[in-house]
């Protein structure tokens, strides 16, 4: 692999949108930014000079009619990226996503298929501060109808967009901001990564660490650490969130009988309770600890470097959380 | 923008009895459901569109199958008036598994999108960005469909039309925005609510053409719409209708509620401009029909609408197993 091209996080995502406009003449892109401009991230840099204006579209600073033209052009057939610029712009468009685009299928008897994807930025780490840091996957998680991607690597992201793309329900896939210049082997052709299948980065046997997107880089880094200490563990990005691949972190646990789940939301009714009730209802008998979350406090994003950095959970953070429920045992044991 | 009023027939007979057709279907309907609801087989709400017949027959009578409309909460005359099934509309009614929804939409999201019908909405205000959506996909495919947004005065108040609105004409869509003004968001008096007395007078704030027009005569609601659509499909871009018009029951159900919220003569006067009585009258004087074709018509309808009602009895609830039936769709 070594020899292998590598490709930016941003830019596999533009690969993936680029080859899939090139195979399929029904996907286009509409968003705030994204034609002459290629959008405020450069995701979709390059894509209205090659395709035109006609299937990648300018909008207006409008995003409940932003989601609403997906909805409508996938409902009639079409296969559109609408993006949404920032993660938090969502809530301007939660009636079009929650309430629309989620429920039509259901509602209407089966009748009709969404095939679109929503795209959109997430995370925090570069003092963009409340409005414009937010990790909110868990809201979107909670509605039946969606398909949720948030992916840690440039070569998850572009197999996992082509993925969203192909699929023919309604899937948002969030880029991690922090993570966009990060740069992997990603092979030129396109290929696909299926929806709902967990990656095991690391493997061990002390504990397994559940984390997703940035905080399953920080995760490995933790691993590393604690391997020098002596405990050996197992990290699984679960790529897809919603549907979420619980069989592979169970069978994990029932392994290591350790769990720590790690994201970057705010812990406090976060996708890691989900994952925690999960283990305990699937692998109660095998746990020698209580299963452990790492989450961000109960504030909005702060803006300070100094703040923002305490906020979001880092490697040492996931370090010490592994340390303490290894001090565990089971009483009698 | 211009005033359309009542003009000399330049519709077809035909077309004229297609559009009382249309009307008749949806009150027929309407008041079999609203029986229904008073007698308590009929579970949830129900808006009911009785009054505002000409609006949804005179808009649809323009459309093509392969046009899309975007409905309301008070949807089912839309759909009527693109064609529905009255079978498949009384048994989603009733929540039976033969509906068009399979008893999983019920009234407030009843659809048909075999003819276009992209489903009544719960949300005020959210079907006109579907509808930009439609319309984008149709201007897209280059194959003439347009999208119609049906929607209330209430919902010109909230951000999704506004927001629809502006990126249609910035995109110069294959769209018509026809608002059904009947002067009341749910029980709140249009003036309360707004400082402007015509929904129209929004449409130039995007830079696009609008018209009022007597929401009670179908012919009108149909000439109008035949220039929007034209407009439309010519590539000339959105358009707003504004009928004015008026709902005879109350915001949901039959019953007034105990609730004075609209003055006893107000509703006496509008009633007196029944829309369908009202075509009936010029269409007998014009001489093109007389009234014992007007019986045939309401005679051999009321008899679908019973066997509706019998078949929607006939049909069974949906199994439990069905819960998580659709809500994604298998298979990439």
């Amino acid at each position: 692999m070594s020899d292998a091209r590598k490709l930016s996080y941003v830019m596999a995502f533009n690969e993936a949108v680029r080859q899939s406009m090139e195979a399929d003449p029904d996907v286009f892109c509409a968003g705030e930014d994204i034609g002459a401009f290629g959008g405020v991230f450069g995701s979709f840099g390059g894509l209205q000079s090659q395709f035109g204006e006609k299937r990648v579209v300018d909008t207006p600073i409008s995003e409940q009619a932003i989601i609403g033209l997906g909805v409508g052009a996938s409902v009639t057939g079409l296969r559109p990226i609408v993006d949404l610029m920032f993660m938090d712009f969502m809530c301007v468009a939660l009636d079009q996503i929650v309430n629309q685009a989620a429920k039509l299928k259901y509602m209407f008897g089966g009748e009709v298929s969404l095939p679109l994807t929503i795209t959109t930025a997430g995370g925090g780490g570069l003092s963009a501060a409340a409005q414009h840091s937010q990790s909110l996957e868990a809201l979107l998680c909670h509605i039946p109808g969606l398909k949720v991607v948030f992916p840690s690597n440039p070569y998850d992201m572009k197999g996992l967009m082509i993925s969203c793309i192909r699929e023919n329900n309604p899937t948002v896939m969030i880029k991690h901001k922090r993570l966009l210049g990060m740069a992997a082997p990603v092979p030129e052709e396109a290929y696909a990564i299926p929806l709902g299948v967990a990656n095991v980065l690391r493997h061990g046997s002390d504990v397994t660490i559940v984390a997703y997107a940035r905080m399953a880089n920080e995760a490995l880094s933790a691993a590393e650490t604690l391997a020098k200490e002596g405990i050996d563990c197992e990290v699984i990005d679960p790529r897809t969130l919603q549907p979420l691949d619980i069989d592979t972190v169970v069978e994990s646990v029932k392994k290591t009988n350790r769990a720590v789940v790690v994201h970057e939301a705010v812990q406090f009714g976060g996708l890691g309770a989900e994952i925690a009730s999960q283990i305990q209802e699937s692998a109660f008998d095998y746990l020698d600890a209580p299963v452990s979350r790492v989450g961000a406090p109960f504030s909005p994003v702060p803006f300070s470097p100094a703040l923002e950095k305490h906020y979001i959970p880092d490697a040492d953070r996931i370090a010490d959380d592994v340390r303490a429920i290894l001090q565990r045992r089971i009483v009698g044991t | 923008m211009t005033e359309k009023g009542t003009k000399d027939m330049e519709i077809s007979t035909e077309k004229q009895f297609d559009l009382h057709r249309r009307m008749v279907r949806i009150r027929l309907f309407e008041e079999a459901a609203g029986r229904l609801a008073e007698s308590n087989k009929l579970p949830g709400f129900l808006h009911l569109y009785v009054g505002e017949e000409a609006v949804a027959a005179g808009v649809c009578g323009a459309l093509n199958d392969d046009d899309h409309i975007t409905s309301t909460h008070r949807g089912h005359g839309h759909l009527v008036a693109k064609g529905g099934n009255f079978n498949k509309m009384m048994a989603e009614l009733m929540g039976k598994s033969t509906g068009y929804c399979k008893g999983k939409g019920g009234s407030m999201h009843i659809s048909d999108t075999s003819l276009g019908m992209l489903g009544a909405n719960g949300i005020v205000g959210a079907g006109s960005p579907i509808a930009v959506g439609a319309a984008f996909a149709n201007k897209y495919r280059g194959r003439g469909q347009v999208a119609v947004s049906f929607f209330g005065d209430g919902a010109t108040n909230i951000g999704a039309f506004h927001e629809a609105a502006n990126m249609a004409c910035a995109l110069k869509l294959p769209i018509v925005f026809a608002c059904e003004n009947n002067e009341y968001g749910e029980f709140t008096p249009r003036d309360k609510t707004m400082a402007i007395t015509d929904i129209v007078d929004r449409a130039s704030g995007y830079g696009m053409p609008g018209a009022i027009v007597d929401g009670m005569d179908v012919i009108a609601v149909h000439e109008a719409t035949l220039e929007a659509v034209q407009r439309a499909r010519q590539g000339g871009g959105p358009s707003l209708i504004e009928a004015k018009t008026y709902r005879f029951y109350n915001h949901h159900g039959v019953q007034n509620l105990g609730l004075k919220y609209r003055p006893d003569e107000e509703v006496a006067r509008w009633k007196e401009r029944d829309p369908i009585t009202g075509l009936e009258s010029r269409m007998i004087d014009n001489g093109v029909a007389n009234q014992s074709d007007f019986d045939r018509i309401w005679a051999a309808l009321r008899e679908d609408i019973a066997a509706a009602i019998a078949f929607a009895e006939d049909s069974p609830y949906p199994s439990s197993d069905q819960v998580l039936v659709d809500v994604y769709t298998k298979g990439a």
